[in-house]
């Protein structure tokens, strides 16, 4: 079955990107995280995120498109990236969660694709 | 004493004994579940205002036995379930109007929770909610589980117990070993459960050991002739003499090797020896009294200054016979790389298959180990990658990083 993994990372995890001094732990973390979840062979797409200050969203009020910088709404923590596993039960994709190299993750069930 | 503080008192020191000797009388495990918890609110609204009963067990049984009449009338059920509650109707007021103790059931329930018609990984949570009283959501994470699908195997568990008329008794002698070895395994996953790491201790679930060591004793008390549980006692309290020295004072990860033996439990360790040293008057060696063994010649070097690893191998040698688990087939490995080096560990290693240890943390941190010693670089690098990737711990990934970081200046 298929479960989504969904990073939520705060604004200071965010800046750890382009921190010359936290960039390569925090680049290293995920480096690890990744390669144990490609050689266990249950990947079936993954991306990370530009942080959310980068996004544009939209929202149709009363007929009409808004655009706005930004992400849909304002937390704390904002989603970083997400990963697609295969993996047999949701007990499962919460062992891979715990593994992950951040402090918030969220564990969704994919819908199946409609034939 | 005031009166809540009474209540948290005997929920604590009695819930198991209430819930066990309520579920054997009735057969109904949830039904004398919920009425042990009403027993409880009705006592935190009576004491204060009543005052602490002489005997708040007889008081809460007292009390959670008019809850299963009441319910039973309601629901009007069949005539033998009505003829054993007033069976333990009468045995109540008994132990209510004079001062014998109500009977201990709780090996029934230990065996019951371990029942092969209940689901394996059910069992360890079946058993810390009705003998220990602890809720779901906290045994859910303790075992990454989702809270509601925790409750959910526990409430389908209990309906499956009620509805299968799963036996409330103690097994028949054939078939003991084996319905205590599912006791055994249950009480151990909640000792140490998700990984063993290599030093076969797991530092994550520290909210569950005590409980653990909690049900070992209490199994220890009511079966003491068998080594077997003897030997998963000593298992149990060598490791947990450990506790302190796992982590210095920075809070990072000290391996079995590097720890300071000054922090070692020494009174717990002497505890976990007299455990083995009666295990053995029975002659029957087994699984936990293996890996108890090699716990203790592990705990020797806090006499001896040194870790006697041919004997450590050996044992490992006899443990992989009776279960070759994945953390069996790793501690041998570890054990014979300290014996007769790296390259007989690694083959060891290679030897289990690839799908066996995906996602099995403690092979990938031993294969980094033994890549470094035998200088291959490369190798060891990336499975120090897949270890740090597999940990759920941030001292243990720190740890391995820091390992990791001496290849490169090596």
């Amino acid at each position: 079955m298929h479960y989504t993994l969904l990073f939520y990372e705060t604004p200071e995890e965010f800046s750890h990107r382009n921190d010359p001094l936290k960039q390569q732990d925090y680049m290293a973390g995920w480096a690890h995280y990744v390669k144990a979840l490609r050689d266990a062979g249950i990947v079936v797409s993954s991306s990370g995120l530009y942080p959310p200050e980068t996004a544009a969203s939209l929202r149709r009020q009363g007929g009409e498109m808004l655009v706005q910088d930004g992400p849909i709404t304002e937390t704390k923590e904002q989603l970083g990236g997400f990963f697609v596993i295969d993996v047999p039960d949701l007990d499962t994709a919460l062992e891979w969660a715990s593994r992950c190299p951040n402090n918030a993750v969220e564990v969704r069930q994919n819908i199946p694709p409609i034939k | 004493m005031n009166a809540h503080n009474a209540v948290e008192r005997t929920a604590r020191d009695c819930y198991g004994r209430l819930v066990a000797y309520l579920a054997v009388s009735w057969r109904d495990l949830a039904a004398a579940e919920d009425a042990l918890a009403d027993a409880f609110v009705a006592a935190l609204e009576t004491w204060p205002r009543a005052g602490v009963p002489d005997k708040p067990e007889a008081w809460l049984l007292t009390a959670a036995r008019r809850r299963l009449v009441d319910g039973a009338r309601r629901a009007r059920v069949h005539d033998h379930a009505v003829r054993s509650l007033s069976v333990m109707a009468d045995e109540a007021d008994r132990f209510a109007d004079f001062d014998a103790a109500f009977p201990d059931e709780r090996l029934k329930m230990l065996f019951l929770c371990a029942h092969p018609e209940i689901d394996p990984s059910v069992r360890t949570p079946l058993m810390l909610q009705t003998v220990l009283g602890l809720d779901a959501a906290r045994i859910a994470s303790a075992f990454v589980v989702k809270p509601s699908a925790m409750g959910q195997r526990l409430t389908r568990a209990k309906a499956k117990i009620r509805d299968a008329r799963l036996k409330f008794e103690l097994p028949g002698t054939n078939e003991l070993p084996q319905r205590l070895d599912a006791v055994l395994e249950a009480i151990y996953a909640a000792y140490g459960s998700g990984w063993d790491d290599v030093d076969g201790v797991d530092p994550r679930r520290k909210g569950l050991a005590e409980e653990a060591i909690y049900l070992g004793k209490l199994l220890a008390r009511l079966m003491p002739a068998e080594p077997e549980v003897q030997g998963l006692l000593a298992l149990m309290l060598h490791c947990e003499a450990r506790r302190d020295a796992r982590r210095d004072e920075k809070g990072s990860y000290v391996p079995l090797s590097e720890q300071n033996i000054s922090l070692w439990l020494r009174p717990m360790m002497e505890e976990a020896e007299r455990c083995l040293q009666s295990a053995a008057q029975a002659g029957r060696i087994g699984r936990f009294q293996l890996e108890a063994a090699i716990q203790s010649v592990h705990a020797q070097r806090a006499w001896t200054g040194r870790t006697e690893w041919e004997e450590i191998a050996l044992l490992y040698e006899g443990l992989v016979r009776f279960a070759p688990t994945i953390g069996a087939l790793v501690g041998r490995a570890a054990a014979v790389a300290e014996v007769r080096g790296a390259d007989a560990g690694w083959s060891l290693l290679e030897a289990i298959p690839n799908e066996a240890v995906k996602s099995y943390q403690p092979y990938w941190a031993l294969a980094a180990h033994l890549f470094k010693r035998m200088r291959k670089y490369e190798e060891a690098g990336d499975a120090y990658s897949r270890a740090i990737g597999l940990s759920a711990e941030l001292s243990v990934r720190e740890f391995l990083m820091r390992q990791a970081g001496e290849i490169n200046r090596t």
